[in-house]
């Protein structure tokens, strides 16, 4: 394989990744939304699961602690809320794919 | 004639070099959430004196004053626990005592500082000088069973009275003896938020979230257990949801009636003291966080839990109307009253200031740079009952 054949195969292989990564970008929020996201996270989710996320009156949102729960069901909790605990529903300042796009976040690392 | 020049300009430096006395009456401090500050003010001035590093992870946090208004005791999320001379503007004395901390309190002799704490659940007594582990309450309501403690408050007798968010009670925990307390437990309703001490220490509220209600404990007559006022205030209605939790302190009572935030419904109930029945709901534009009277109690200032966070209703308390709306800023987290309530501090958290209004007029008069500031504490507060 000369040379040039080989960045050319680079080349093939990573547009090749980035369109099997694409359909799951397609649902991201874009940047400038990102960032109301997290302020929102940070701040407002922050008055009972604590700014830092190690929780308050609210549970912990950090990537050990929602590891071992189902992503749908996080989804909802943050959609629709859990009646009988204190968390309300957020679903007036998001849609679901946005609400993914936070539980996605919370287990990998939140941004800052 | 130049010796004696010299000999005068020395006397005037020496002069000046030493020691400037002053008192704590006018002082405070703002809380910086994000970064781990707090700004030190002087309430006189309407000017911020120094900045303070190093308090870890302030993202809620309270401060409780020593009755000289000398040092401020800071409880932050993250457990931390600091105490910080206003005077010599720095740390004295930092430990850190659990893992998730809410808030704290100072006994009546101003001898105890006692922390609550989310986890380990319970409350834990310091001494007020070293910051030395006194006691601990853990709040185990059955067995095996730790509840996230609220609602803390100092009361007359070195006592502190609390309520269990888990365990659905109030806890009177007695500090005659600092290392061997005694507690005197309540039943009060479900899921208790936050709790207030009335201004002349004899009644214990504890607002509940899992119920339309407040329990209500008068310290006095502890025996006859407490009881519920303001029952079914939602009367079944669905509430609307609340997106952050109201705080409870004894700054809600003016003028013989308590105003307290009632949970989803953007109202202010009004409790009259003599006979604890309502007496008035004032619609706000918001659910309702913090409801202060103004020091006379003439005015009730109200802020709002998101997405309102960026408005405050006053109320006139003669006539139980809302008297003035305004938009200060965004994210109103807190507001504190200069100590006679002439002008008020209210924080601007995406504004990174602090914003101070004269109370009469509603005239902006100042404001002070703040990274994303939270709780504004006056040493005002070193001398009331239940702060």
């Amino acid at each position: 394989m000369s040379a040039s054949n080989f960045v050319f195969g680079l080349f093939l292989l990573s547009t090749a990744a980035l369109g099997l990564v694409r359909p799951a970008i397609a649902g991201e929020p874009a940047p400038a939304r990102q960032k109301e996201l997290v302020h929102l996270v940070r701040q407002d989710c922050g008055s009972c699961h604590g700014m830092t996320l190690n929780g308050g009156l609210g549970p912990a949102l950090l990537p050990e602690t929602l590891r071992d729960k189902p992503v749908e069901g996080l989804v909802a909790t943050i959609y629709y809320g859990r009646p009988g605990t204190p968390m309300p529903p957020w679903k007036q300042f998001m849609s679901e794919a946005e609400a993914a796009w936070i539980v996605d976040k919370l287990m990998t690392k939140f941004p800052q | 004639m130049r010796l004696i020049l010299a000999f005068v300009l020395a006397l005037l430096l020496n002069a000046c070099a030493g020691p400037q006395l002053r008192g704590t009456g006018d002082l405070g401090l703002v809380i910086e959430r994000a970064s781990g500050h707090v700004t030190l003010v002087n309430t006189t001035a309407r000017q911020p004196y120094a900045r303070i590093a190093g308090l870890g992870d302030l993202s809620h946090a309270s401060a409780v004053y020593s009755r000289d208004g000398r040092y401020a005791y800071i409880f932050g999320r993250d457990g931390g626990l600091t105490k910080v001379d206003l005077l010599a503007e720095k740390i004295v004395k930092r430990v850190i005592q659990s893992g998730n901390a809410i808030g704290g309190s100072i006994s009546q002799d101003g001898r105890i500082v006692v922390a609550q704490n989310y986890a380990p659940g319970g409350i834990k007594a310091f001494d007020a000088e070293t910051l030395e582990l006194l006691a601990e309450v853990p709040a185990e309501y059955a067995p095996g069973q730790f509840s996230k403690v609220v609602g803390l408050a100092d009361v007359p007798g070195n006592k502190f009275a609390y309520a269990l968010f888990d365990g659905g009670e109030i806890w009177v925990t007695d500090f005659s003896n600092p290392r061997a307390p005694t507690t005197r437990r309540y039943p009060a309703g479900q899921q208790p938020y936050d709790g207030l001490v009335t201004p002349d220490g004899r009644h214990y509220m504890a607002g509940l979230f899992g119920e339309d209600g407040v329990a209500l404990l008068d310290l006095w007559q502890p025996e006859k257990g407490a009881r519920k006022i303001l029952e079914n205030y939602g009367r079944g209605q669905e509430k609307l949801p609340v997106f952050k939790m109201p705080h409870l302190r004894g700054w809600s009572v003016a003028q013989g009636k308590a105003y307290l935030p009632a949970i989803g419904r953007h109202e202010v109930l009004v409790v009259d003291v003599a006979t604890w029945q309502e007496v008035g709901r004032i619609p706000v534009r918001g659910q309702p966080v913090f409801v202060m009277a103004r020091p006379d109690g003439r005015q009730v200032w109200v802020n709002f839990a998101f997405p309102d966070n960026g408005r405050i209703d006053v109320i006139d308390t003669p006539s139980g109307k809302v008297v003035h709306r305004m938009d200060p800023g965004k994210g109103i987290l807190h507001m504190e009253f200069a100590p006679r309530g002439e002008n008020v501090w209210l924080s601007a958290r995406d504004d990174n200031k602090v914003v101070i209004y004269d109370t009469e007029n509603f005239a902006r008069i100042g404001e002070i740079p703040a990274a994303s500031p939270s709780g504004i504490f006056f040493t005002s507060r070193a001398t009331r009952i239940g702060f």
